[in-house]
């Protein structure tokens, strides 16, 4: 009998053209996804007088630079124009298709691809984005690669890789009412450690993860790159199928019968071994806040900062006063009492049909304290939440309710948190100054920003739900 | 793409667990091409303050760091962000290689395309390294690509590294004309997948 293999095996193996000597493998690229940031491969592309190799597995969107807080339309701002423009003459000198500025379809690279059936089970695939690990909870192989490798995958469509060490994160059991994906990653990064995957393709298992939707795994997979991973996988199942069912650039008919016959073979053996194996209990899992500078700086909202005093690990010490210091926060303060100034539901992480509804679940009726901005993670889901009246009860609560695009996720198009500003956020990273220079991220679920926002503290929604109808 | 074989010059120490690509390279300059000069605003927002005025606790701009060709971190050093503009940041101030107990996936591969060095040494090596370097700031290192070592004040380390990347700095390569050579294979590879796999290749 063959050796049982692991799901990354399997998708590995089926995407390796050779195999060098010294251990390195060629791997064909199924799918590619690009951005405004793409503009150094491009270059050097044109530097070499080279053309994509395979337009037609090549999808473009503009996500990075796109105004999310004025109404579509000609772009005001000059560098960001240019931008937009600079990825639409890249595209067309191609032939590569390119969801832009004007295209219903547009929206955040890693919500566009699943949305419209790009990504699917069994895909390898790439994007100069370190998020793209997102697509793996279709059962996909997807990585973030460098503007050099972007060039690389232009000009050949293949990559070289090293194959990465395999490790599973099982999450038994149930996770308590109120507990979201989010909560589970961040309770993932808060164990392992924001290296604790570093080097590894990570598989995503255990009964807690079947019961997700394909949103909560795009959230989980999304945020694998925050412990250190290469990617993060989820195996494809009956929920993957039919999200992927009468998506526009899914398979159809007997193609698509052909397709699940060889999706329904992704998955991991049994007995087949990974060289880390981690199990937590999704029971113990509490609606989850980060409150420094690392993505593992992540606590359950009814915790307290901690004491860099009685930390004995001497650099975990001092990144924790470091963080402190930045994030304006005293050690022993309780989280559940500190003040915000604005909040941000928004980002390839959670901004999902799924995640505007559970938002808008505790925003209903209700006002919220501070300022804020909700950005849908794509035009399609734009359309959609205002299909069900969600943009009204975001509006009514106070906040702003833009256009799609990264926004105040990376602050790129102008979109920033002002210097000591404090931000509940839905995305997926709290490092200094990613949201703007001297801007405090607190990362949190869509439900948990939005409790935030009606109180104008940290706070764990458990308590808002209890009386609120949805 | 420069060859790597020795470096010996000074070291900048960063004591700084997880410093991540936006710190090398804050967002707002990824709109820069690389002609613009993205060296001169490498670490900006860690070296200067919002007036621009130097931060005098930060390494970099130590009078005897100033000129590191090696920066010497802590854990996770180059997580997050995918850009690789942190790179030519990096290389662009003058920067030859990082020496650190461990580094992010995509920022090691993104160092070996450009030519920078990133040496792997255990935690204890890395404080020890450090330490000599805040005692003695003039100190310079010698770093030996080929023999994998690291030579500080007289105490002689060994870093780790991917071989494969080992074996492109040492020559200098360049992937897209190694793949070139296997266009064949690639060819008939992707006749297998439009056979096997035809969802690969959507309408249109
Ligand atoms: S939403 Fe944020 S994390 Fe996602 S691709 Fe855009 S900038 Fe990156």
């Amino acid at each position: 009998m063959s050796q049982p293999r692991t799901i990354i095996d399997k998708l590995w193996s089926a995407h390796e053209i050779l195999r060098r000597d010294d251990g390195e493998s060629l791997l064909w690229v199924d799918r590619h996804y690009v951005h405004e940031g793409s503009f150094h491969a491009f270059a050097k592309l044109a530097a070499r007088g080279a053309k994509v190799a395979e337009p037609q597995l090549t999808f473009a969107v503009t996500d990075h630079y796109m105004p999310t807080r004025r109404p579509r339309g000609e772009i005001d701002n000059p560098e960001l124009a240019r931008m937009v423009r600079q990825l639409e003459e890249n595209t067309a000198a191609n032939g590569v298709k390119l969801f832009g500025p004007d295209d219903p379809r547009q929206g955040i690279v890693h919500v566009v691809g699943p949305e419209q059936g790009l990504t699917l089970p069994g895909l390898l695939i790439v994007c100069g984005d370190s998020h793209t690990s997102t697509h793996g909870a279709l059962g996909a192989y997807a990585f973030g690669i460098g503007a050099s490798e972007v060039a690389h995958v232009l000009m050949t469509q293949t990559i070289w890789q090293k194959k990465p060490k395999t490790m599973r994160v099982t999450i038994d059991g149930v996770t308590a009412p109120g507990v979201s994906a989010k909560d589970i990653v961040l309770a993932i990064i808060a164990h392992i450690g924001a290296d604790g995957a570093t080097g590894c393709a990570l598989e995503f298992a255990g009964a807690a993860i079947r019961a997700l939707s394909i949103e909560g795994r795009l959230t989980l997979c999304n945020m694998s790159i925050e412990a250190g991973a290469r990617c993060g996988i989820v195996a494809p199942d009956a929920a993957t199928f039919s999200y992927l069912e009468g998506r526009p650039y899914a398979p159809k008919g007997a193609e698509l019968d052909r397709a699940m016959e060889s999706w329904s073979k992704l998955n991991t053996d049994s007995d087949a071994p990974f060289e880390r194996d981690v199990t937590l209990e999704a029971k113990n899992i509490a609606p989850i806040v980060t409150w420094g500078t690392s993505p593992e700086d992540a606590l359950p909202i009814d915790a307290s900062v901690p004491d860099p005093a009685r930390e004995s690990n001497a650099a975990r010490a001092a990144h924790w006063r470091d963080a402190l210091a930045y994030m304006g926060l005293t050690a022993g303060k309780r989280l559940s009492e500190i003040a915000i100034d604005r909040v941000f539901i928004g980002s390839c992480t959670n901004a999902r049909i799924e995640d505007l509804r559970a938002a808008a679940a505790v925003l209903a009726g209700r006002s919220s304290k501070v300022p804020g901005l909700v950005s849908a993670g794509s035009s399609l889901v734009k359309q959609q939440a205002e299909q069900e009246g969600l943009d009204r009860v975001f509006r009514e609560a106070g906040l702003q309710w833009g256009e799609s695009g990264c926004s105040m996720c990376v602050g790129l198009n102008g979109d920033l948190v002002a210097s000591g500003e404090r931000c509940a956020s839905t995305t997926n990273r709290n490092f200094r100054g990613r949201q703007g220079p001297g801007a405090r991220t607190h990362l949190m679920s869509p439900a948990m920003v939005a409790a935030a926002a009606v109180t104008g503290y940290l706070t764990d929604v458990r308590d808002l739900l209890v009386d609120q109808k949805v | 793409m420069d060859k790597f074989h020795t470096l010996t010059a000074a070291a900048c120490p960063i004591d700084l667990n997880n410093l991540n690509t936006d710190q090398i390279l804050p967002a707002r300059y990824l709109k820069w091409t690389r002609a613009m000069g993205l060296g001169k605003v490498l670490f900006q927002d860690l070296r200067f303050d919002a007036q621009g005025r130097e931060r005098a606790d930060f390494p970099l701009n130590n009078p005897a760091w100033r000129h590191a060709k090696i920066l010497v971190g802590a854990r996770n050093f180059g997580c997050g962000s995918s850009r690789e503009a942190a790179v030519y940041a990096l290389y662009d101030h003058g920067i030859r290689c990082v020496i650190a107990p461990s580094f992010g996936d995509i920022f090691s591969g993104n160092a070996v395309q450009n030519g920078l060095l990133t040496a792997i040494v255990t935690d204890q090596e890395a404080t020890a390294i450090m330490a000599a370097l805040t005692r003695t700031p003039e100190l310079s290192l010698i770093v030996d690509l080929k023999r994998q070592s690291i030579l500080c004040d007289n105490r002689s380390y060994t870093f780790s590294i991917d071989p494969v990347r080992r074996m492109r700095l040492l020559n200098g390569w360049d992937d897209i004309a190694l793949t070139e050579s296997y266009r064949d294979r690639i060819t008939a590879f992707r006749a297998s997948v439009r056979e096997q796999r035809p969802w690969v290749f959507p309408p249109l």
